[in-house]
């Protein structure tokens, strides 16, 4: 195992952040860590390489006790901070160079790789222009190149793609599939499904403090929702209408207007709501059930789980 | 964990590599001040002085600017610099992601501090030296308590910078605290001349005074038996400061 979390707290004053988290990062694999803000994700992560102490438990990575082995740690592993800290005066190429003096890196082998993190993460055209005239997205890549430098054997992401456009989401995510695919080990948390449901091999969903359920993300869907999933409009009082003269659906969920209803197979459902709407009025949808129905229905952030 | 000087010097080169990109927005106003004093006090009010302390009231004022130009180098890095990094860049969670402890960020920031202290007093003491108010070799030695007037500032403000909750506290370090230290640390009038006994041993514990009277003696090539009081009140004082800033640093930076 990479990282091995055994039974961690964390209490900050009354407010119990981390709660008995058991946690095992296998070699090579893209583990997610979901959960809606302040389930804690971050604390998580911050205990995993040693900045915050846990209350208690303990923590091994790379097969050693990350309380007596915070340098020797974090000497090979990379962390990008939710928050991009970068020298806005300088350039990326500085700042890497910067950054890379922390992990006491020397010339040449500083300057090439700075130059290899420039390319790989595709900020030659910008390579020299100071940060601040950079936008959040060059920002965010270089961040990311930042942790990298070090070549990590282990690269730790706090929802590296909160903010930015499509594009740069994708590009980044292929990035990230690609040192997944050379052997890095990467661990990330998001709160966006599709992000996890695309990068990860793993998952674990992280509520109030407590790892609620955990695997792959497929597995997930499959043991705890049906396969597909009927979206319409309908206000609770339309709902019995609408379902009057079929079973009873096992799992729906509602999010103010928006019915969710997941069952094995929903072609009879689906035609009977489009019997008494002809005019798609309610924008029905029918798809695939993914890991955002099962991240509402098990954590239910301002949404009501009904069974 | 101990520190890590290599890694301490990687935090000194951060802020190096930043400063050879702004160095004109910061060193113009700091050091320029006490060249302001030196010309406006010096010959300004000096014209109506004939003499201070056997000399000329430029020569007088020389050394004590001296150590104000060291204690604002430093001054002005500990306080609103390091409460930037601290408080709104994140910049030590960042090198806290890599081998670098929280002691190698405060021996790397108290080492810039003191590297800033000297940039601004090595160029005041050359302004001084071309207008010829150094005129003995033992003047030279002036240059040594550069570093350590930077030390015992780099201590003070870090030990404010890490207690306070709001920016906007920095003014009362600077108007009621350095402020008053600049007006009474011996720069503008000799103390003793002005104070009565009692007070005279009060001043003792002004910070200012101690690096102030031994640029004083330097420039004039005199020792006294009373500079080992001062250099040992500079160093005890900086050490105290920065143990606690050490517990301070390691509470606002782990937790």
């Amino acid at each position: 195992m990479i990282v091995e979390v055994r039974s961690v707290s964390k209490r900050f004053g009354d407010r119990l952040a981390v709660d008995e988290v058991t946690l095992d990062v296998p070699a090579g694999v893209c583990f997610g860590l979901l959960g809606p803000n302040g389930a804690g994700k971050t604390t998580t992560l911050r205990m995993i390489y040693g900045v915050t102490r846990p209350t208690s438990g303990s923590i091994r990575v790379f097969e050693m006790d990350i309380a007596a082995a915070r340098r020797r740690v974090r000497a090979r592993l990379g962390v990008t901070l939710q928050q991009n800290v970068l020298i806005e005066a300088l350039s990326p190429l500085e700042n890497l160079r910067v950054f890379g003096r922390y992990h006491l890196l020397r010339e040449p082998e500083l300057s090439r790789r700075a130059q290899e993190l420039i390319d790989f993460l595709e900020l030659r055209s910008h390579a020299t222009l100071p940060v601040r005239q950079l936008s959040g997205g060059l920002q965010r890549r270089l961040a990311i190149a930042q942790s990298l430098i070090n070549a990590p054997d282990l690269l730790i992401l706090d929802e590296p793609t909160t903010g930015l456009d499509p594009a740069v989401r994708l590009a980044l995510w292929s990035r990230i599939r690609e040192l997944c695919a050379t052997g890095t080990t990467v661990l990330l948390t998001t709160h966006y499904m599709d992000e996890a449901q695309r990068l990860c091999d793993h998952v674990a969903i992280m509520s109030l403090g407590k790892v609620i359920s955990e695997g792959a993300p497929a597995d997930l869907i499959d043991s705890l929702l049906a396969r597909e999933a009927v979206e319409f409009d309908c206000t609770p009082h339309e709902e019995s209408l609408f379902l009057d003269g079929i079973p009873p659906p096992e799992h729906r969920l509602r999010a103010g207007r928006r019915l969710m209803i997941y069952l094995d197979d929903a072609t009879a459902l689906a035609a009977h709501v489009r019997q008494r709407d002809p005019h798609d009025a309610r924008s029905l949808v029918v798809r695939p059930t993914n890991l955002e129905d099962v991240f509402l229905s098990l954590t239910g952030t301002n949404l009501e789980w009904q069974q | 964990m101990s520190i890590s000087l290599p890694h301490a010097l990687s935090v000194w080169r951060r802020n190096a590599a930043m400063y050879r990109r702004t160095w004109w927005l910061n060193i113009l106003p700091n050091f320029f001040e006490p060249v302001l004093y030196l010309a406006a006090i010096g010959i300004g009010v000096g014209g109506y002085i004939s003499e201070m302390g056997g000399m000329s009231y430029m020569q007088f004022l020389a050394p004590g600017l001296l150590c104000v130009a060291a204690m604002n180098g430093a001054s002005f890095e500990v306080t609103y610099n390091i409460y930037v990094r601290l408080t709104f860049e994140k910049s030590y969670d960042a090198m806290l992601t890599t081998p670098i402890e929280p002691d190698d960020v405060l021996v790397g920031e108290v080492l810039w501090a003191i590297t800033r202290s000297c940039i601004y007093g090595g160029c005041f003491f050359a302004v001084i030296a071309l207008f010829g108010l150094a005129p003995r070799p033992a003047a030279l030695l002036a240059l040594g308590i550069i570093p350590l007037t930077g030390l015992l500032f780099a201590a003070l403000g870090m030990a404010f910078t890490l207690r306070i909750p709001n920016i906007d506290l920095f003014s009362f370090y600077f108007t009621l605290f350095l402020t008053p230290l600049f007006l009474f640390s011996d720069i503008f009038f000799p103390l003793k001349e002005r104070l009565s006994g009692g007070w005279l041993w009060v001043a003792e514990v002004l910070p200012l005074l101690h690096p102030v009277r031994l640029a004083r003696a330097a420039f004039a090539g005199k020792a006294s038996p009373v500079l080992a009081w001062d250099v040992v009140y500079v160093l005890a004082l900086s050490l105290l400061l920065l143990a606690w800033a050490r517990r301070s640093v390691r509470r606002r930076l782990t937790s």
